[in-house]
């Protein structure tokens, strides 16, 4: 092999490890950082194994809200009309949250079979429901009627 | 009567704009100079209609016309005159009306300005904004009008969204489309150039000022939103990744890439075919960030109301446009073909290196952005990209561009050695080091990220201001070289140094932030960061549209009295939205950041985050000189000397590496000069 072929070699070689270190790394950042999501149905059945994190999405259960009275810890129930999650969340919960709505909530299921949330977000179309709650309900088999109303913008969460 | 005007208007719009898009596309590739020279009228009255629709739409919002249904559905009578203004594009019949509406201005002003342009040229850029237009206009009228009318006529409207009602807020929408159709110029000049198989310098010379105006708007724009998210969201966060977030700031970095590489090939000729593809790569990210945001398959921070037509006439849009482009790139970019050669050690390097790990970083940001929705599409689930991801991926590709943008800006073209200057800048890279550890233990507290952090962003200023002093270290006349440095100098410089401010604010806002999220009542007093906050009181106030508890909290840090923080949490008349205004406490180190959250026990205490944030007003004040420098830089005067319409290239080509083609310059002298200067300028 000529001197300038070995070059040419050298630095093919080098530019494909470097670009397989990179491919490597990103594509290990990415599987680390992705987040399924599943509806308490799924949860119920036995799809997620507790203490591994996920997104958990539903209704608020009406009245199922219960603050402590020592520090922000705060209980509610999570459903898509067909089955119930109990959630325990401690911190502020977002402006939008409200029973009766949608929401979604990160978090992982603890053995007892609470989900313990990390995070709680509300994130609305003009329907009040996260497009993952909607479609989650709609598996389930119930889709309550929609609240017909008078305006289309969405409110903002994070 | 109005309304309907406005609608009539637009239609005679588009049928303007389908002659735009046709007659001086076929006249160019027939020659036929007639039908060219009908592009600039028919811009000016594309221009003219849109206009003539948008004041409509805008007078129907100020006067209070709720029989026009976009109006009832963003608009309230107790809604402050300017929201009425800004609330035109507050929502997605309006916002898409607005778009058009920047395009059609976007598209008279390069038909204004381009006296010095061949006809052949002008009359295919001209048509390419046209095809954009008629596809925006088409969007508009099919599937998003905002003139249709609402029988029988409600009393009052449901209002704007109270997190648009927000200076910031208001103005945020217009910066960033500003940006996004900005680049719908360079794309039709990609576009124009790969038809008609050549890209000459002057061209290259007249694209510059358009893009870097554009990608100044772009910056100002994402700043803007990133500046509300912190001011009004009511977490504290400044960036989270999300989606739309994505959308705006992919189009940023290639945009960024694209001047990079425009300087290039104007100077030098390189990277011709390249920065071709940048621009088309650049719009067609715009035109994703449109899709994502209005279609309806992101939950988000932005998702506007979901429907599915409006989605799939998007997407349609996006592949004719994006689609037939790359075609057109894929069949006629070797017609491009640049000649100049470049060693290792010199600008052209240096550049190159900027564009591909711009292009990288856009590339993994895209990953994450799109990953879901393909999964979602494909039915396997919905999944989500934490922001972990992109933390990981984007900051270890900007690390290098930190090292080398002071570097690369005193590299001369083609060739150079940095013999002469290797001590001094190895002096700078030690100083840079220490002093960062100095700062970082002095200010807050040791940790190696910050310091590496502080010591690239000093690195970044120090070898800019190196590279100023560089630049005048030999001429003889230093003041009247310095008053003769070409206007985008001090834009690059300014740029630069603008990074190198933000990197600060990036760095130690992420790594030393406190917070802390407690239960207060009355009287409470709770330290965070060093500073002790009392929760003084709370009432009930009363704003223009709004009921509010507002609590008030003392401030002191030592025995030192820092005065108070009023937080609220607004709720709002007509829509019941509950909102919550942050009390920040702005400062040029340090920002204090309290929340209301919730109120507990019936109202006697409530749950409250307070945050102390470092330095993160720099990362605002680095954008602004970020886009003070792209402003700058478009400003040269030497774009505005482009000469009159040049037959086929440049009238004076004088040497191949010195190929500014200033025109009409008769003086030899002159001339010699003038390319001495620019043997050692920067793009």
């Amino acid at each position: 092999m000529t001197p300038k072929r070995k070059q040419r070699l050298m630095l093919v070689s080098l530019m494909l490890a470097g670009v397989g270190v990179a491919v490597a790394f990103g594509v290990t950042a990415f599987k680390q950082n992705i987040m399924l999501f599943h509806s308490p149905t799924d949860v119920v059945a036995g799809a997620v194994q507790p203490g591994k994190a996920f997104r958990i999405g539903g209704m608020v259960v009406d009245g199922s809200v219960s603050r402590s009275d020592a520090d922000l810890a705060v209980k509610f129930n999570l459903t898509d009309h067909a089955e119930t999650v109990p959630v325990s969340f401690v911190g502020i919960l977002p402006d939008l949250f409200r029973e009766g709505q949608g929401i979604v909530a990160m978090g992982s299921m603890t053995e007892k079979g609470t989900f313990s949330a990390t995070e709680v977000l509300a994130k609305h179309d003009e329907n009040y429901m996260p497009p993952e709650v909607a479609e989650a309900l709609e598996k389930a088999g119930q889709m309550p009627g929609t609240e017909a109303v008078f305006g289309s913008k969405t409110v903002v969460q994070p | 009567m109005i309304p309907e005007l406005g609608h009539f208007a637009l239609i005679l719009a588009l049928c303007t704009s389908i002659v735009l898009a046709v007659v001086p596309m076929v006249g160019s590739i027939s020659g036929h100079s007639g039908w060219m020279a009908m592009a600039r009228p028919a811009a000016a009255a594309q221009a003219f209609l849109v206009s003539l629709a948008y004041a409509c739409l805008t007078w129907a919002f100020v006067s209070h016309d709720f029989s026009v249904l976009y109006v009832a559905n963003t608009s309230n009578t107790s809604l402050p005159l300017i929201y009425r203004i800004s609330g035109v594009w507050g929502g997605h019949e309006g916002s898409i009306l607005f778009w058009c509406f920047i395009s059609a201005l976007w598209t008279g002003a390069v038909a204004v300005f381009s006296k010095a342009l061949p006809q052949v040229l002008l009359a295919r850029v001209l048509s390419v904004l046209g095809i954009v237009s008629v596809g925006f206009l088409l969007f508009v009228l099919l599937t998003s009008n905002p003139f249709e009318r609402l029988f029988p006529v409600p009393l009052d409207g449901a209002s704007l969204n109270p997190l648009l009602q927000d200076p910031g807020m208001a103005i945020h929408p217009p910066m960033l489309y500003l940006g996004y159709v900005g680049f719908s110029v360079a794309f039709a000049f990609a576009i124009a150039a790969l038809i008609g198989g050549q890209l000459d310098a002057a061209t290259l010379r007249w694209m510059r000022p358009w893009t870097n105006i554009a990608w100044m708007f772009l910056t100002v724009g994402i700043s803007l939103g990133s500046w509300w998210a912190y001011n009004e969201l009511g977490w504290g966060g400044w960036w989270f990744w999300d989606p739309v977030e994505n959308a705006s700031f992919m189009p940023w970095l290639v945009g960024t890439a694209l001047i990079h590489s425009l300087a290039a090939s104007e100077k030098r000729g390189v990277f011709k075919a390249w920065t071709v593809l940048l621009a088309v790569l650049a719009f067609s990210l715009s035109l994703l960030g449109t899709f994502l945001v209005r279609s309806g398959v992101l939950t988000s921070v932005h998702s506007f109301a979901a429907d599915p037509t409006r989605g799939l006439y998007i997407l349609l849009f996006l592949g004719v446009v994006v689609g037939g482009s790359l075609l057109l790139y894929a069949l006629r970019a070797h017609k491009l073909k640049s000649t100049a050669t470049f060693e290792l050690v010199s600008r052209e390097s240096a550049l190159l290196l900027n564009n591909i790990l711009l292009v990288v970083a856009c590339a993994a940001v895209l990953l994450g952005t799109l990953y879901p929705l393909f999964v979602d599409a494909l039915g396997y689930g919905k999944m989500s990209v934490g922001a972990q991801y992109f933390n990981a991926v984007f900051v270890p590709l900007m690390l290098p561009i930190l090292l080398i943008v002071g570097l690369g800006a005193m590299l001369n073209w083609k060739r150079d050695k940095l013999t002469g200057r290797s001590t001094p800048l190895a002096i700078l890279a030690i100083a840079s080091i220490l002093l960062a550890a100095l700062l970082s233990t002095q200010l807050l507290s040791f940790r190696i990220g910050a310091v590496a952090s502080l010591a690239m962003a000093i690195w970044v200023t120090s070898s800019t201001v190196y590279g100023i002093v560089h630049r005048f270290r030999n001429k003889r006349k230093r003041l009247s070289a310095v008053m003769h440095t070409p206007a985008a100098f001090w834009g690059m410089s300014i740029a630069h140094m603008g990074l190198a401010v933000f990197t600060v604010g990036v760095a130690l806002t992420s790594m030393y932030t406190e917070e802390q999220t407690v239960r207060m009542q009355i009287n409470d007093t709770h330290e965070v960061g060093g500073y002790g906050f009392e929760f003084a009181s709370i009432e009930e106030v009363r704003g223009a549209n709004f009921n509010a508890a507002e609590a008030t909290f003392n401030v002191r840090q030592g025995d030192r009295d820092l005065g108070q923080v009023v937080a609220q949490k607004r709720f709002y008349d007509v829509r019941q939205d509950t909102m919550t205004e942050a009390g920040i406490d702005a400062g040029f180190t340090r920002d204090l950041f309290i929340a209301l959250g919730e109120p507990l026990d019936r109202g006697t205490a409530w749950s409250v985050r307070i945050q102390t944030k470092p330095f993160i007003r720099w990362i605002w004040l680095g954008t602004i000189f970020m886009a003070l420098g792209g402003l700058l830089a478009a400003c040269d005067r030497r774009y505005r000397r482009v000469g009159v319409r040049a037959k086929a290239g440049d009238v004076a080509s004088a040497k191949e590496s010195n190929n500014t083609g200033l025109g009409q310059r008769p003086a030899i002298a002159s001339m010699a000069a003038s390319s001495t200067d620019n043997a050692s300028s920067p793009g």
